[in-house]
């Protein structure tokens, strides 16, 4: 151990020497370069770990230059100035990011049904999401006579600001969380929570019968999948012991043989977790196959049915976001925040696999869009009570065996067999009475 | 605590109050509350309580706000008529601000002289664990009854 640590030590003062010739300040996390070990053997390549270090923390430097230009303003200054760049820089890429999934969602869509999607404006159409915007920025803004005005002008802002109030606490590299609190989880479903109000302010401001409809469905199905959301990330929270993101990522750090990382989707508890999340996420966003509140075909377009122009933008801005901040936080619990997948891949930057992870969930958020049919409104409550909240309790039960069992083989398979045989008995139990005799028809054939 | 960050916040709360007890209409009334709990949040973080404030926003925000809207959506029918003023309802604020008031002013608050630690969610945690759990039980045990009583009520209302 005392080898080991001075080890480190000695790698920690050559990156310091390193970084003094790129005239780097690596900021807290310097021990950060003994994990490039492995990948770099060679006494020369201190370069190279300096350069990837500082690849990793170049947002994080950035902002620290950015800062440095604030240095002789008082206090209050530099702590307005260092939000207000944290926020930008979010909002920028996460606008970016807006853009881009809206396109590729399309091109996606448009494989999946065998044709081809927006493709006449820009290189294979990606300049599309600007020809949107534009066209959404100078349509008129209709807002109907009889609506509540005042309602019906701030539902899309009270939509819009709490999921981006939530991605600020998503730890998104090594030192990368914009927002720090004691309580990160409890601020992302406290801020979430207030959406299910905006919605309503949507549908009653609009005054009209498709918008009221859409949001009764819209808050009913929400309120129904916070609960097993809630139920699926206490595992995790109980596991880790603590509320903070970052914890919660460190706690997933480390590889068995240098392969297997030590997330906790790779738990049986986990897995079972992580899907009952996702889909409670993929209810929380109104996506198919659960976008019974906005069900085209039904009401029109649900508590959106009276907005147009940049409001409706906004509120398709608000489902965007929504999905981020979702895949974001499943991410972070799940699938390791920003560590790598193998161990010898540590070197790229953090900020990369964060995203990597995060466009995949989104990816299958499309994905699913495109192959399964919207679910009745009773289907999805049943889903809710009967399936998912038992389930999600199971899985509750089922870390703390893993906990309690030392966290080793044994816990693994016991976890494993408690979720398996809840599943089996669950499915038994609510499969009664559903008999399914070969199909009638009385008028055809 | 900065001052200036309390008067915004007060007068803010205080408004919502005002707003949801004037109003005409009980949707803007419920409204209205929300911008109130809201600020009494944002009074919690100010004095350091981050966990409190969570809570706050979480259970009065997220759930009774709700609550009241559904209470208001499913049990008005008609276009209601703008309601005089309550003087009941004024005598009954008045009580309860009155009673509060009693409680807080005869409670023997700890001294901030050599200021207040910072209170982490791990250390709530602790105490709910370990002091105060078996009147966390119980809160939980009544909680179940009524999502039980709750269940009852529905099944009933099918058959």
């Amino acid at each position: 151990m005392s080898a080991r640590r001075s080890k480190t030590k000695h790698k920690v003062s050559s990156g310091a020497q390193a970084s003094r010739l790129l005239s780097f300040d690596p900021p807290a996390e310097t021990a950060v370069l003994h994990r490039f070990r492995p990948c770099f053997k060679k006494p020369g390549s201190l370069f190279f770990i300096a350069v990837l270090v500082a690849l990793d923390q170049i947002f994080v430097s950035a902002k620290q230059w950015l800062l440095t230009l604030f240095s002789g303003a008082p206090d209050w200054i530099t702590q307005i100035a260092s939000g207000l760049i944290s926020i930008s820089g979010m909002l920028g890429v996460f606008l970016g990011l807006f853009a881009l999934m809206s396109v590729m969602e399309r091109k996606i869509l448009a494989r999946i049904q065998n044709r081809y999607g927006p493709n006449r404006v820009g290189p294979f159409g990606l300049l599309q999401p600007v020809a949107d915007g534009i066209k959404l920025l100078i349509k008129e803004d209709i807002v109907p006579l009889r609506a509540d005005k005042v309602v019906h002008f701030l539902a899309p802002i009270m939509v819009a600001a709490p999921t981006i109030l939530a991605l600020a606490v998503i730890p998104y590299g090594r030192n990368m969380t914009l927002f720090t609190i004691d309580g990160g989880i409890l601020f992302f479903f406290a801020v979430g929570s207030a959406t299910e109000l905006a919605v309503f302010m949507a549908g009653w401001g609009s005054n009209n019968k498709f918008s009221m409809l859409g949001a009764m469905r819209a808050i009913a199905q929400m309120v129904s999948y916070e609960l097993p959301l809630l139920v699926t990330v206490l595992p995790v929270v109980m596991v880790v012991g603590s509320l903070t993101p970052d914890a919660i990522v460190a706690a997933q750090s480390g590889y068995l043989l240098g392969l297997v990382p030590h997330w906790f989707a790779f738990t049986p508890w986990g897995a079972a977790a992580f899907l009952l999340f996702f889909v409670s996420g993929l209810v929380e966003s109104n996506r198919t196959p659960f976008d019974v509140p906005e069900g085209e075909s039904e009401i029109v377009a649900g508590h959106m049915t009276e907005y147009s122009g940049f409001k409706y933008a906004t509120f398709f801005l608000a489902e965007y976001f929504g999905m981020f901040a979702v895949s974001g936080l499943a991410v972070t619990l799940f699938l390791g925040g920003w560590h790598a997948p193998i161990a010898a891949l540590q070197f790229v930057p953090s900020y990369a696999w964060f995203f990597g992870k995060l466009c995949l969930l989104l990816f299958v958020f499309v994905w699913l869009r495109g192959t399964l049919p919207r679910m009745r409104v009773d289907h999805v409550m049943n889903f809710a009570w009967k399936f998912m909240l038992p389930m999600s309790f199971v899985c509750l039960f089922a870390a703390a065996i893993w906990h309690y069992q030392a966290r080793g083989l044994a816990a693994w398979l016991w976890s494993l067999g408690i979720v398996v045989a809840a599943y089996l008995g669950l499915s038994q139990v609510l499969q009664t009475g559903k008999r399914f005799a070969p199909r009638t028809y009385r008028f055809a054939e | 605590m900065s001052p200036a960050a309390f008067l915004i916040i007060a007068i803010i709360t205080l408004a919502g109050a005002l707003a949801a007890a004037t109003l005409p209409k009980l949707i803007h009334a419920a409204l209205c509350l929300v911008v109130a709990f809201l600020g009494i949040a944002a009074i919690y973080f100010l004095l350091g309580a981050e966990f409190v404030g969570l809570v706050q926003v979480f259970v009065y925000v997220g759930a009774v706000a709700v609550l009241i809207v559904f209470t208001i959506l499913l049990t008005r029918r008609e276009e209601e008529e703008a309601v005089g003023f309550s003087w009941g309802g004024v005598g009954i604020s008045f009580a309860v601000f009155a009673g509060l008031m009693w409680a807080i002013v005869r409670t023997a608050l700890p001294s901030t002289e050599g200021g207040v630690e910072v209170l982490t969610v791990k250390r709530i945690g602790e105490v709910l664990m370990a002091d105060y759990v078996w009147p966390l039980q119980c809160v939980g045990l009544l909680l179940t009854a009524a999502l039980i009583g709750a269940l009852v009520l529905v099944m009933e209302e099918k058959r």
